[in-house]
């Protein structure tokens, strides 16, 4: 049953061959099972909601597809009633008064939320040790960590926690995490998904989007996300994404780009390995396969520091201790309530990077930093649509690196530096995914196809395709079967 | 504090550029769609947004960008096609998002101007921009011991600040400014005007320098003037100050002051070195806004007549006399009753403005009620007007009917009527009194007949008496006079 897809779930629902009860039950015990071992979880709801159980099984009469599925969200979500702490000390009590538009979505197509998954910070990291709680195991080996800063999510798909799960995405967020723990996940175009009642990292690069085992699953609940949103004004005017799983399934014809100087500087024999397999299946189904050029794109990795950081350090002013969130109890004035209050909630990572936002937006710095950066932003959203003039889909890597060990990388620039292949499309805000494509020395390896703005179905297309001919996304981890 | 005494403004000159706030008179506020009304209880009017909770996002209150464009045209500025919103940000209380939303590059309103008069004559004024920005809660420190109470209801409201060049020279110009602002924007119809309630209020940035040199001289800012008075005082204190201080070969000080009206001075709140790096940066939860021709024009369409054009008018058209035209015109309550009322009337329209800065205004005055909100409304005043038009009543009479209508509620026609004070203007009793009052007084006649034509008074004196004032004048008059001379 874990490794059915969410169609055949639906069917069994709606043929009453099973109830959403009964499902949540098998998914809620395995949550329960393996929250020790991988500690994807921070919140698990003790018992089913019945409203959301109504929903459920009113979805189910009328045939709506998604109706009776579990899932949990990335604990960036605002959840009404339910604990919401993006991962920090800062947050930890914190209950909000009203769901996010993609919960309130999700809730509405009848999906049923068992649990809150773990996160770096706020969103800031790739690993997910720099969650305030428990740092998440990658099932694959609970010596490695599952990625980030979704690595909750990820991590929760990957051990069949849960069928799928929403995440967040600034800068490879969902990407990478599904990449390290062999599932799929897709950020969509900046604007598909609303931000309303997700917790801001960087509002200019933020996206909720999904984690699951096929590119189908995620099409298919990233759909029910999508569409306008008027409490967000980023929020795109465009109808709600219709997947469409493809029938005709060839590839003929379908030009892919390759950015061939990525893959050359991949130093990991085996990522190399399995991307250049995978392109190579892509050739095999008739593709054509044309070698791009994004000038820009090396100059990613340090707009994305001075941009991403400024806007942090912004949005993450409003935790001053003095409304909602960590209060220092020991504070005599005003100036120590909030030095107190902020020192203790936020976590070292966090601290850094409004240090560094806060200064790239100073007197005297703005223009060198954050305007020069918003520059190249400009110029790789630039490269990129050249690109697209030419390409239907890049197919690139996502990490360049398998999962490392805990503890591995120590120093900050290293781990920023493993988002280089990620980030580009992040300033683009053009849809992206990871789909697994292979393992090496028994660890997963995912590949990144990135589609043209709004041309979600495109890349999903192509996911479906290679999924069909190939069975590494619905591997699980043997302790985990 | 009075203008600069004639040896120093001999030898100094002030500079003054205004920053004027203007809150916008919006049902709902500047971003979270929450009521924004004034005098609500603390902390009632409070959106998720306006508390700044996590995940919640700024949505533009189109009818404040709507203001503010009318705004911009009514003061003949450019008016970009697109506008960005920017965040200022700086750590306080009543600041719960930690970040102002407000505008930095390409504000909504750009360069433009506005004409002053003072007594030394007519002056322009540039109007460096105007941009859109959301106000901050209120801090109260006096209610509590050892706490400072927070309320968030003004969190938000739309505000729209406009930032003048620094061309006023004295503080009578500052004050012609800032009445002219008012003026405009509260004929706009997008400030409800109020001063107390801090609907309007203003920060001065004054400097001077020895008359004749081009450079500026370091300024001061004084903060949160929301009086007319106070800003000239304020003004003047300073410029005396900074002088005081610049002949005894020190130096002014860039900072923050305070106007203490008790006191009449100003005081230091805080020095540039103190002041915060605010790290404005583009809001990244907002997309810039495409300004249309079609917005645009919308609001052209909305652009009132401004005193100036409507005193024109008003004397042109109307035949009022110059000064009572600028009385009317200048207060956008009066002269929206006084035209409301002469579309109703077929009174002239000399009769209305001088029953109305006359009569009516006296009435209104001891009542302590605003033209507004006034009890008689403008179908019962028109009423009135008309009796006197035509003659029914004189203006003596008039002005017992109007209490009359203040106490009662009734219409002037009725009271008129129930009280019997119709003016007699029948000719022919008029005549039959006349008659009778000429043969009661035989020896007067014979003074005035024999010269005297001062006696002409008496006669109308006895004839006012007999009808208890109600004898038309002009008639009476006209008819005593053939009698007389027949």
């Amino acid at each position: 049953m874990i490794n059915l897809s969410i169609r055949q779930l639906s069917e069994m629902l709606q043929e009453q061959q099973i109830s959403a009860q009964e499902l949540c039950a098998v998914y809620y015990d395995r949550c329960v099972a393996h929250n020790e071992t991988t500690h994807a979880l921070i919140t698990q709801r003790q018992e089913l909601c019945a409203a959301e159980m109504l929903q459920a099984e009113k979805g189910i009469e009328t045939g709506q597809l998604l109706a009776g599925i579990p899932l949990a969200h990335k604990d960036l979500f605002c959840t009404r009633g339910i604990k919401t702490t993006c991962g920090s000390k800062m947050l930890a009590e914190f209950i909000p008064p009203y769901d996010a538009t993609a919960v309130a979505r999700l809730k509405h197509a009848g999906m049923i939320n068992l649990a809150k998954t773990n996160m770096d910070e706020f969103a800031m990291g790739s690993s997910n040790e720099h969650s305030a709680f428990n740092p998440v195991n990658n099932p694959w080996d609970l010596s490695r960590v599952p990625g980030g800063s979704s690595g909750g999510s990820a991590a929760a798909v990957a051990a069949r926690m849960v069928p799928v799960a929403t995440g967040s995405d600034t800068g490879g967020s969902i990407r990478q995490p599904a990449a390290f723990c062999g599932i799929t996940g897709i950020k969509p175009s900046y604007g598909r998904v609303s931000r309303y009642g997700m917790v801001a990292f960087a509002s200019s690069l933020d996206q909720g989007g999904v984690m699951a085992v096929s590119a189908d699953d995620c099409g298919l609940v990233l759909a029910a996300m999508t569409g306008h949103d008027p409490l967000d004004s980023t929020s795109a005017p465009e109808k709600p994404l219709q997947w469409k799983k493809p029938n005709d399934t060839s590839l003929k014809g379908l030009k892919v780009g390759v950015t061939q100087v990525w893959i050359d500087s991949l130093q990991d024999g085996g990522v190399k390995k399995r991307t250049l397999e995978a392109i190579e299946y892509f050739k095999q189904q008739g593709a054509e396969i044309i070698d791009i050029n994004l000038p820009h794109a090396d100059l990613a990795v340090s707009a994305y520091y001075v941009l991403a950081p400024a806007e942090c350090s912004s949005n993450l002013s409003r935790f001053d201790g003095v409304r909602f969130g960590h209060q220092a109890n020991d504070a005599h004035n005003l100036e120590s309530l909030y030095r107190q209050s902020r020192s203790e909630g936020f976590g070292s990572e966090v601290k850094k990077r409004i240090m560094i936002g806060a200064w790239a937006l100073s007197a005297g710095y703005y223009d060198a930093y954050y305007l020069k950066a918003q520059k190249v932003r400009r110029l790789i959203s630039e490269d990129f649509k050249q690109a697209f003039a030419e390409v239907d889909v890049i197919a690139c890597p996502v990490s360049p690196e398998l999962p490392f060990k805990h503890g591995e990388k120590a120093d900050g620039v290293s781990m920023y530096q493993a988002d280089k292949f990620t980030i580009p499309a992040s300033l683009a805000g053009l849809p992206c995914l990871s789909m697994p494509i292979g393992f090496s020395e028994g660890l997963p390896v995912g590949l990144q196809l990135i589609g043209g703005y709004f041309d979600e179905q495109s890349i999903l297309s192509v996911a479906d395709k290679y999924q069909q001919d190939h069975d590494h996304h619905l591997r699980i981890p043997e302790a985990f079967v | 504090m009075n203008a600069l005494p004639k040896n120093l403004g001999d030898r100094w000159e002030m500079v003054i550029g205004l920053e004027i706030h203007v809150r916008l008179d919006t049902n709902s506020k500047l971003f979270s769609g929450m009521k924004a009304s004034y005098g609500a209880s603390p902390n009632s009017q409070v959106s998720f947004l306006d508390a700044g909770l996590p995940g919640t996002l700024p949505v533009i209150n189109q009818k404040a960008l709507a203001y503010a464009i009318r705004f911009g045209l009514a003061v003949d500025a450019e008016i970009p096609p697109v506008t960005i919103f920017a965040r200022k940000n700086y750590f306080y209380p009543d600041l719960p998002k930690g970040y102002q939303i407000s505008q930095m590059d390409d504000p909504i309103v750009g360069k433009g101007h506005i004409e002053i008069t003072t007594e030394a004559g007519e002056k322009v004024i540039e109007i460096t921009r105007a941009h859109l920005e959301e106000d901050a809660g209120k801090s109260i420190h006096d209610k509590y011991d050892r706490y400072s109470a927070i309320d968030l209801n003004r969190a938000g409201t739309p505000l729209i600040e406009v930032v003048s060049e620094p061309q006023m020279s004295n503080a009578k110009e500052a004050v012609a400014y800032m009445r002219e602002i008012y003026t405009r924007v509260t004929h706009l119809g997008i400030c409800d005007g109020n001063l107390q309630e801090g609907s309007f209020r203003c920060d001065a940035n004054v400097s001077v320098r020895p008359k004749g040199e081009k450079e500026l001289g370091t300024r001061a800012e004084i903060k949160n003037l929301n009086s007319f008075r106070f800003i000239e005082k304020a003004i003047n204190f300073e410029a005396k100050r900074q002088i005081k201080l610049l002949e005894a070969g020190d130096k002014v000080i860039q900072e923050t002051r305070l106007y203490d009206a008790d006191k009449d001075q100003t005081r230091s709140m805080r020095s540039k070195e103190n002041a915060n790096d605010y790290r404005y940066f583009p809001d990244p939860d907002q997309l810039p806004i495409r300004i249309t021709e079609e917005m645009i024009e919308a609001q052209r369409q909305c652009l009132p007549e401004f005193p100036a054009q409507k005193i024109q008018r008003y004397v042109d058209e109307l035949g009022l006399k110059a000064d009572d035209a600028m009385i009317i015109a200048n207060d956008i309550n009066m002269s929206t009753f006084f035209e409301a009322s002469g579309k109703q009337s077929k009174a002239q329209a000399d009769l209305n403005a001088k029953f109305l800065l006359g009569e009516f205004s006296a009435l209104l005055n001891t009542q302590g009620q605003s033209i507004e909100d006034s009890r008689i409304d403008v179908v019962s005043y028109a009423g009135l007007l008309d009796e006197i038009e035509s003659g029914a009543i004189s203006r003596k009479v008039a002005k017992q009917v109007l209490d009359e209508m203040w106490e009662s509620g009734k219409s002037a026609s009725e009271i008129i009527t129930s009280k019997g004070l119709g003016q007699i203007s029948d000719v022919s009793a008029l005549n039959e009194l006349i008659a009778q009052v000429i043969a009661d007084n035989p020896s007067q006649v014979a003074d005035y007949r024999s010269g005297n034509t001062k006696m002409f008074n008496y006669f109308i004196g006895q004839i006012m008496k007999q009808t208890k004032g109600q004898a038309n004048p002009v008639q009476t008059k006209q008819l005593l006079e053939e009698l007389l001379n027949e």
